[in-house]
């Protein structure tokens, strides 16, 4: 069993893929069921890695080669260790549940299914790939179907003085993230090409020599490349129109997990392969980071739409993820590898409450929207709960992140520090000020006969509550995974 | 003693070829549809002899003139399959739009013969007459849909500036004969290596350069690609296919032969010329086609730009780059085949050919639109499809020569590209379409396109065993350079 994990990871939702694309398009339910019971065994398999990582052996763990391509190098090498590990989780949760809110779709359902599964095995892919051609492969499969995944399913908002339409959203998506992975391919193959083993394999190319003016050159390169996807200011820009534009469960992977594969690559190749480079440009980034931390809150503040005051509340709290990456600290990355995880579990809940009320009421305009916890008891709790988690209650998840990265932050960055407590009062401010507005207050006459949550989606909601409540907790567990992960990496950056 | 088995796939192409187009003269109109079937079969039976005959064999005939080795196996394969595959995607579209199917069919072969010999060929003037007999072939086969005033015109303008493209590399070669004294490549090469002198080069690069002009014409390479659009949008879809694939490919097995056996050992000398013209052909390929509204001239331009992509490989001259062309020659040559059908199949069906008429396809024949999205997102280089794979085999060779700048300039022409490949798709999947009637399509253009889809992704996914026969051509090609 654990031989085939990691394949199984990326194979199952594929072939899920095809078999979705072979079933008759009017059998909705057989289409719902396989992605359904696909995106549960991921689930569980995802959990099962998670519980089965051994942290005393560390390293990466579940390894296993296939040959590929031998004349350029390429094997399909795959193996987790405590970063991806709990990537891998966070895919598992957040792709299960994001599969139950789309549960729904009747629009053609089973074009949406199959690109939805396709997008999960690339997800899956880069978190378990130890060759960077494979690591591309997938990163860019993930970014492949989003185009039609929000340009057909997705919703075009209409405010007074601008339209923003879902072919805008989608097509200002594609450009960006592909204009990044431009980046990354360049800098893949300089670092080949300078590595000169003729592998692909991220375990052999650590221990090339890379001179350090090569390593200041190419850094930069892997930092804004992986930065666009992860929502990097001022490279942010295609992040809340496509969040907005997407339909529900493709924003909750999109902004849950995908946003985190750009933070993750910086870690995984860029601070791997580039320890010098890293240690040189770190500063640049933490600037960036604060920036998108104060940036972000403040934008969310000034937001009418309630997907736009998530969408740039995301690029808000992955600045947080930066500034712990800039630390280059045990303290400060953990707090950044904890935070993808927090915020990842957080937006998706975002994401899926905001579409059980768009789905109810046609209406995102925190302007209309009033009292509406008298009608939609749990959505309100949920979202109540995520909001906490987002503005940094002791208790939830976001908590434990935000202060791990502020500790990391203060010790070589005081003032930076500063401004991202600063950040975390304003999201404190637009939050508190969301939740009185749009749910607690006096119901207005439109709203009285608003149905709640379905039982599915409060399944959904509560799974990803629970998360949220036991990584703020109890976060051992994750914590002792993550900086497993993280101590060889640390050892690199300072032994040079 | 000329050992004339080698030759005899030749003998037994040439036999089918005039034997279609006889078979023409007898067959009553209402047996015409089984030419396509004869043509086909003739085919496998061709490659079938082809194998048996000369797989490994590593000779030449007539003194040097045509060399069989596994380099000349892989493109006769590469053709003879391409033919077939061709001559699959016509039957429909000849059936409905061409009135003299013999001819069609017949000229079709006869032009994968001409392929064939400029595969094998060992010295100038043979790939020059090979080069000719493609070129006739392909002028007729533009023009064949001459009822129609777009295809006369293409078929016009293809000759007219076919013929300037001939007289330049005739000049080319002379100038080259008089130079070096010899045609053949690979005494070339030992007069080059021999002499090394400084008399030689100044005329030695202009013929090289007017030769590498006469093939640039062939391949659509900026700054002789003028035609290209024009005759892509004008000539019968099966046969822009066939000359986006086909003609291209065989132009480029004559280049890598040439370059490689003839004038390695000046290369620095040319090699500017190359890097130029790569770099403006994938940049104005790719920049043009974003203006364009009709779908064949889109892909004229776009395939313009893959010239550019294979243009870097040749200057890379090693033999990972060469694999790197010949691999994105086959992804790229499938791809190609499977887009031109779709459009072959809408076109077939509504008479449309702009973008569009693509609008909500994906509502009207879902299949279709689905391939097509494969074939585009294939083209842009997106993975799980050939397109990225051969891409990123090709770049990373020339990325290996220190080409990283071509490679990183190639790459951000692969984001334009994506961008109005991506305005089709949107036009499939997003755009509301006024017509909704559901198309219907017979199982037979279905199947075709399936088979080809199903190589995207094969291609794509398991590319290994087509890459080990592709090395062994290229270290086979290698292997004459002392």
């Amino acid at each position: 069993m654990d031989n085939y994990l990691l394949i199984s990871l990326i194979l199952l939702p594929a072939l899920a893929a095809i078999m979705v694309a072979f079933v008759p398009r009017q059998r909705l339910f057989e289409i719902r069921a396989i992605s359904g019971i696909v995106a549960f065994a991921l689930f569980v398999l995802s959990a099962y890695s998670f519980i089965n990582y051994d942290n005393e052996v560390g390293g990466y763990q579940f390894t296993r080669d296939y040959a590929w391509l031998d004349a350029l190098g390429i094997q399909l090498s795959m193996g987790i260790d405590g970063i991806s590990t709990t990537m891998v989780l966070l895919t598992g949760i957040v792709s299960f549940t994001a599969v139950l809110i789309s549960w729904n779709i009747e629009h053609r359902a089973k074009d949406f299914f199959v690109l939805f599964l396709l997008l999960v095995a690339g997800v899956y892919g880069v978190f378990v790939s130890l060759d960077l051609f494979f690591f591309f492969f997938f990163y860019e499969l993930a970014v492949l179907p989003m185009y039609l995944l929000i340009g057909v399913w997705g919703s075009s908002s209409d405010f007074v003085t601008f339209i923003r339409n879902k072919e805008y959203g989608a097509l200002k998506l594609m450009l960006y993230l592909v204009a990044g992975s431009i980046l990354v391919w360049v800098a893949l193959l300089a670092v080949y090409v300078e590595g000169d083993m003729n592998s692909f394999s991220l375990l052999k190319l650590q221990d090339a020599e890379f001179s350090e003016d090569f390593q200041r050159l190419y850094f930069p390169m892997f930092m804004v490349g992986f930065g666009v996807l992860a929502g990097l200011w001022p490279f942010h820009t295609w992040s809340p129109d496509g969040h907005v534009a997407a339909p529900t469960s493709v924003s909750m992977l999109h902004a849950g997990v995908l946003m985190k594969l750009g933070a993750y690559g910086i870690i995984r190749i860029g601070v791997d392969l580039l320890p010098q480079g890293a240690e040189y440009w770190m500063p640049l980034l933490m600037i960036l980071g604060t920036i998108n931390v104060v940036y972000g809150a403040v934008s969310a503040l000034s937001q009418t739409d309630l997907k736009y005051v998530i969408g740039y509340s995301s690029v808000s709290h992955m600045g947080y993820v930066f500034m712990g990456l800039a630390t280059l600290n045990a303290t400060g990355m953990g707090g950044a590898v904890l935070q993808m995880f927090s915020h990842g579990i957080m937006t998706a809940l975002f994401f899926a409450l905001v579409g059980v009320i768009y789905d109810r009421s046609h209406v995102r305009d925190i302007g209309i929207l009033e009292g509406l916890a008298k009608r939609m008891g749990w959505t309100a709790s949920f979202f109540a709960i995520a909001g906490l988690a987002s503005l940094g209650l002791p208790g939830l998840s976001g908590f434990v992140a935000e202060v791990l990265v502020f500790i990391g932050t203060f010790k070589d960055y005081p003032i930076f520090g500063v401004l991202g407590i600063i950040g975390a009062a304003i999201t404190a401010v637009y939050i508190l000020r969301l939740l009185g507005k749009v749910f607690f207050g006096p119901i207005s006459e439109d709203w009285k006969t608003l149905p709640d949550a379905s039982n599915v989606e409060k399944f959904s909601a509560g799974i990803l509550v629970l998360f949220l409540l036991v990584v703020g907790l109890y976060p051992k567990p994750w914590m002792d995974l993550i900086n497993t992960g993280l101590s060889p990496l640390i050892e690199r950056v300072a032994g040079l | 003693m000329t050992n004339f088995w080698l030759f005899i796939p030749e003998f037994t192409i040439t036999a089918l070829a005039f034997g279609v187009i006889g078979a023409d003269l007898f067959l009553a109109r209402e047996n015409k549809k089984y030419l396509p079937w004869i043509s086909s079969i003739g085919l496998i039976v061709v490659l079938g002899i082809a194998l048996n005959y000369l797989l490994g064999k590593q000779e030449n005939l007539y003194g040097g003139l045509f060399l069989i080795d596994d380099f000349s196996m892989f493109f006769k394969v590469f053709f003879l399959i391409l033919g077939l595959l061709v001559v699959l995607i016509s039957s429909e579209y000849v059936k409905n739009h061409i009135k003299h199917p013999g001819e069609y069919y017949g000229i079709l072969i006869f032009s994968i013969l001409a392929m064939m010999l400029m595969a094998a060929s060992g010295e100038l003037l043979t790939a020059y007459i090979s080069l000719e007999l493609l070129s006739f072939c392909l002028y007729v086969l533009v023009a064949s849909g001459r009822y129609g005033e777009k295809s006369t015109e293409a078929g016009v303008k293809y000759i007219l500036l076919g013929a300037v493209a001939s007289a330049f590399m005739l000049y080319g070669i002379s100038q080259i004969y008089g130079l070096v004294g010899t045609t053949k490549f690979a005494d070339m090469n030992l007069v080059l290596v021999a002499e090394n002198s400084s008399a030689l080069d100044l005329g030695l690069i202009m013929g090289i350069v007017f030769i590498i002009g006469g093939l640039a014409f062939k391949i659509a390479a900026v700054p002789f690609h003028m035609w290209a659009p024009d005759v892509y949008e004008g000539a019968p879809t099966p046969i822009t296919a066939y000359l986006a694939v086909g003609s291209k490919a065989a132009a480029f097995a004559l280049i890598l032969r040439m370059m490689s056996s003839g004038f390695i050992s000046i290369m620095e000398d040319w090699q500017m010329v190359i890097i130029v013209i790569a770099a403006l052909t994938m940049t104005l390929g790719n920049l043009v086609a974003l203006a364009q509204n009709n779908i064949k001239r889109l892909l004229a331009y776009s395939s313009i730009g893959h010239v550019g992509y294979l243009l870097m490989g040749v200057v890379a001259m090693t033999p990972l780059a060469f694999d790197g062309i010949m691999l994105h020659l086959v992804g790229y040559g499938v791809t190609n085949l499977a887009c031109f059908m779709c459009i072959i199949m809408l076109y077939n069906s509504t008479g449309r050919d702009d973008v569009a008429g693509y609008a909500g396809l994906a509502d009207r024949s879902p299949f279709l639109a689905m391939s097509m999205a494969v074939a585009l997102f294939s083209l842009a280089g997106l993975p799980f499809f050939a397109g990225f794979t051969t891409k990123f085999y090709l770049f990373t060779a020339v990325a290996n020569e220190g080409l990283i700048w071509l490679v990183g300039l190639a790459i951000l022409n692969s984001l334009i590209s994506l961008y109005y490949y991506l305005m089709v798709i949107k036009s499939m999947y997003i755009d509301p379409s006024e017509d909704t009637t559901v198309l219907v399509f017979s199982r037979y253009s279905l199947s075709v396109l399936g088979i080809l889809v199903v190589f995207i992704f094969l291609v794509g996914v398991y590319p290994g065993p087509l890459v080990e026969l592709i090395q062994e051509a290229s270290q086979s090609l290698f292997s004459y350079i002392p």
